[in-house]
């Protein structure tokens, strides 16, 4: 990846800067909160979970996290394994390197998504099936929604542990188009099929009864979710919309369908309900509200946090948050509707499943309605389907909507894409301007009135 | 001058040329013709030809046009053909065109579909999503139902009404065509030497820009003119160039390829071009027929899943029906999914001891030295081991 140029600030400075004067290294701070307790605490029972089925060879099945069908899964006790959250706590571990060069071993490019050849790596040593963290799974589930990589990762996992696939398409909602019956349809025929095949595996019968109670879970954990980044309209924002979602997005996205996940967002929109009410922020004098798009480098979150939190910007909103739904949308699944509420997910109310133009709509609405200051684009090479064409993205924010864009590269997985000094340089470029350009408006608007 | 030399020339001056160049030069024989883009691999091309339209093919622009404006839109890692043919657009480069149709293939041709969109105002952008499944029931309502959308919008466009009978001509017409192509490839397998690789290619390409009308003929003429050549056997490795299904490679690279001592008996060039096993039926719903043949009778490529036939069989077969010794991967650099099937094609042939070697290009190269070195060593390990 060649250098981001530095000079080259989406901002464009028509007067002289002041002397650059760079805020000093955000404290090392513990973003431990009350949440992240909470989050923790289900994650690591799933994770037990996981681990406790590779041991004994319980029903489990892969999925892919946008816009899926856990709920179908949940209902036969078929526990879900989600190969992209795996690779991501590689990642956020700093462990995803040697399984990613594992994986160019057998064939995998340098330029393909780093999330297959963490995962596929890691499976080849070992940390799938019996002796590791996660089961071989007794199906693979593909649901194709948006990212056609999946398709193949999928594939790869089915050949390597001879595992059937179960692929479940799902029509892409065209431009300027809304869902068509006819892809409702198709895309249900397909969840019966899932049905049946799950019917087989389990030798259970299908309870739709349990379904709508799974579906009610699922509401129930989306309307917090909804509730919860409703409140970083208020000033402060109760916490990071992108880093802290974090917390948000394992629950709604690992643990959808279940009391637990439901009960954790009871609790952690309470906390946040409960800081809003008490003035309290996710840093402690927010000078900028920022708007974040693309997945983040997870091998280097926490620096890359603090490249934002020195300059007191926090994130009020985000599109990676919702590959899995985009619940403050307004969609929830409904228990009277079960299965043609799971189909309508999958197709329209996830972010993967839209097109880019769909993608500033969305971005367009969280600068407005969020109050935010800039957007920030963090393209990766590995997930083309969040970062091809995001320079049109940039054009069209910066030209046409005039809000101040940033866009910086690196990768979700792969740590050798990430140049801190590059990123620093960017970024304290791009919020310099902006504070500048804060001074400069505030220097406008205030001449007027002394000299009235 | 031959047939065969003079039919290529004008197939290698219709490549050299820019889209809506070569929309007039269909103009000659059709005053007044309009054109209609197809980006990889496959789109119903006969819908768009019985709305009265030429089915372009867009396979990149090669090193035609430099790229002054699609860069700052699509980043360093994502392939040309991408940025090559938003350039296109963004220069307004597409005149006399009604508008694209882009397909589910990648993640990067899908976003290009709305970037496109948005910088091409007064074009119809449209997108399908084609079938990643079996040839199942729901998936066949599916498929029909996706191609009669395409149908009604390019209607709608066009202000005019598709008819059955106008496809069920333009069904005729590309069943034709593809039967000639498919007559090619099996003259040039059974006798080598009689038309190049290169030549070949470049005479199917050159087709995607051109109203079967007027190529069928120069199919029927050239079959002629090669059926009267002595073949020329020479000592070369018969392989299957697979990887190339998006992102047109250099008609040098295949060139280079035959050069260091391949034989390419068959390959994914242009593969949406010639894509039906079998002819479409005409009687019937036209429409249906299509979506039917895609689902059940094509051949596979790298941008489908199919349960009952993966691609990995698909790529035996294609290697024992060409009798084909070795595959050489030919991969667009960037593209993803030529990248990722390798692997589990590379797997494959490892176990059944067919050779390979994988290859990477793009489509502004213009050095092939290395390449061929490449593909040299490779061929001489195998007539001199």
């Amino acid at each position: 990846m060649p250098a981001p140029d530095s000079t080259a600030q989406t901002v464009p400075l028509t007067t002289p800067k002041p002397a650059r004067t760079p805020p000093p290294p955000a404290p090392d701070k513990d973003y431990r909160g009350v949440v992240h307790d909470l989050s923790r605490n289900v994650m690591t029972d799933w994770m037990n979970q996981l681990q406790e089925a590779a041991r004994t060879g319980a029903p489990s099945a892969y999925l892919m996290v946008s816009g899926n069908c856990v709920e179908i899964l949940r209902c036969f006790d078929i526990l879900p394994v989600f190969p992209e959250i795996n690779a991501l706590q590689l990642a956020i571990r700093k462990k995803a390197l040697p399984y990613i060069l594992k994986a160019e071993e057998i064939g995998y490019a340098s330029d393909n998504c780093a999330y297959v050849k963490a995962d596929i790596g890691f499976t080849m040593s070992g940390g799938v099936g019996k002796d590791g963290l996660t089961p071989t799974p007794t199906l693979i589930v593909c649901n194709f929604v948006g990212c056609n990589v999946y398709i193949k990762w999928f594939e790869q996992c089915a050949a390597m542990m001879d595992v059937p696939l179960a692929m479940i398409d799902v029509p892409f909602i065209r431009q300027d188009e809304q869902v068509r019956p006819e892809d409702v349809r198709y895309v249900m025929a397909q969840l019966e099929q899932l049905i049946a095949t799950c019917e087989s595996i389990t030798g259970r019968k299908f309870d739709i009864d349990r379904l709508r109670e799974i579906c009610a879970y699922s509401a129930r954990a989306e309307e917090g979710w909804a509730r919860a980044k409703d409140l970083c309209k208020h000033r402060p924002a109760p916490y990071d919309c992108y880093f802290d979602s974090i917390n948000m997005m394992g629950p709604i996205n690992a643990l959808r369908g279940t009391k637990e996940a439901a009960d954790f967002f009871d609790a952690a929109v309470a906390h946040y309900e409960e800081m809003v009410a008490r003035g309290m922020g996710a840093i402690d004098e927010e000078k900028f509200r920022i708007v974040v798009e693309g997945p983040p480098p997870y091998p280097y979150y926490r620096n890359f946090r603090n490249l934002f939190e020195r300059w007191k910007a926090v994130a009020v909103q985000s599109t990676y948050s919702t590959v899995g739904g985009t619940w403050e949308f307004g969609f929830r699944h409904d228990p009277k509707r079960p299965l043609e509420s799971i189909a309508e997910q999958m197709l329209t109310h996830n972010l993967c499943n839209r097109t880019m133009q769909e993608r500033y709509r969305q971005i367009r609405h969280y600068v407005e309605g969020w109050s935010a200051d800039a957007l920030v684009i963090h393209s990766v090479k590995s997930c083309r389907l969040f970062s091809a064409g995001q320079g049109d993205m940039r054009e069209y924010f910066t030209k046409e909507l005039g809000i101040p864009t940033l866009m910086v590269e690196s990768d979700l997985e792969d740590p050798r894409y990430y140049a801190e000094a590059q990123m620093r340089n960017r970024i304290d470029a791009f919020f310099e301007s902006l504070q500048y350009k804060r001074i400069r408006e505030s220097a406008a608007t205030s001449v007027p009135a002394t000299t009235a | 001058v031959t047939v065969l030399d003079s039919t290529v020339q004008h197939c290698r001056e219709l490549l050299d040329l820019l889209p809506r160049e070569a929309l007039d030069q269909a103009r000659l024989g059709h005053p007044g013709l309009e054109a209609f883009a197809i980006f990889p691999v496959y789109a119903p091309q006969e819908i768009i030809h019985a709305a009265g339209l030429l089915p372009m093919g867009m396979f990149g622009v090669g090193n035609k046009m430099e790229t002054m404006h699609a860069d700052s839109r699509f980043q360093s890692f994502i392939c040309s053909i991408a940025k090559s043919t938003l350039e296109l657009f963004l220069r307004e480069e597409l005149h006399g065109f009604q508008g694209a149709v882009f397909s589910s293939i990648c993640d990067v041709a899908r976003n290009l579909s709305s970037v496109a969109s948005r910088n091409a105002p007064g074009l119809y952008i449209d997108y399908l999503h084609l079938p990643q499944s079996a040839a199942t029931l729901p998936a066949r309502d599916y498929t029909r139902s996706e191609f009669a959308r395409f149908r009604e919008n390019l209607a709608d466009r066009m202000g005019a009404a598709i008819s059955d009978e106008a496809i069920r001509r333009s069904i005729a017409l590309y069943n034709r065509m593809r039967q000639l192509i498919g007559q090619l490839y099996q003259h040039r397998r059974e006798h080598p030497g009689t038309i190049g690789a290169a030549e070949l290619f470049a005479v199917v390409q050159a087709g995607t820009r051109m109203m079967p009308e007027d190529f069928i003929p120069l199919l029927e003429s050239l079959l002629d003119d090669i059926a009267t050549r002595k073949p020329l056997v020479r000592d070369s490795v018969r392989v299957v160039l697979e990887g190339s299904f998006c992102e047109a490679p250099p008609l040098e690279l295949i060139e280079a390829i035959e050069a260091a001592g391949c034989q390419i008996v068959d390959d994914d060039l242009a593969i949406g071009w010639r894509i039906f096993r079998d002819d479409v039926p005409t009687a019937g719903d036209p429409v249906a027929n299509l979506a039917d043949a895609y689902l059940a009778s094509s051949v596979y490529t790298s941008v489908r899943h199919d349960s009952r036939l993966p691609r990995t069989e698909g790529l035996l077969q294609r290697v024992k029906e060409s009798g084909a010794e070795a595959v050489i991967f030919a991969a667009a650099k960037f593209c993803e999914p030529a990248l990722l099937d390798y692997v589990l094609f590379r797997r494959t042939l490892d176990d059944r001891n067919i050779p390979h070697l994988k290859l990477e290009f793009e489509e502004k190269m213009w050095t092939f030295e290395r390449l061929r070195t490449e593909v040299e060593t490779f061929t001489e390990s195998m007539l001199f081991d």
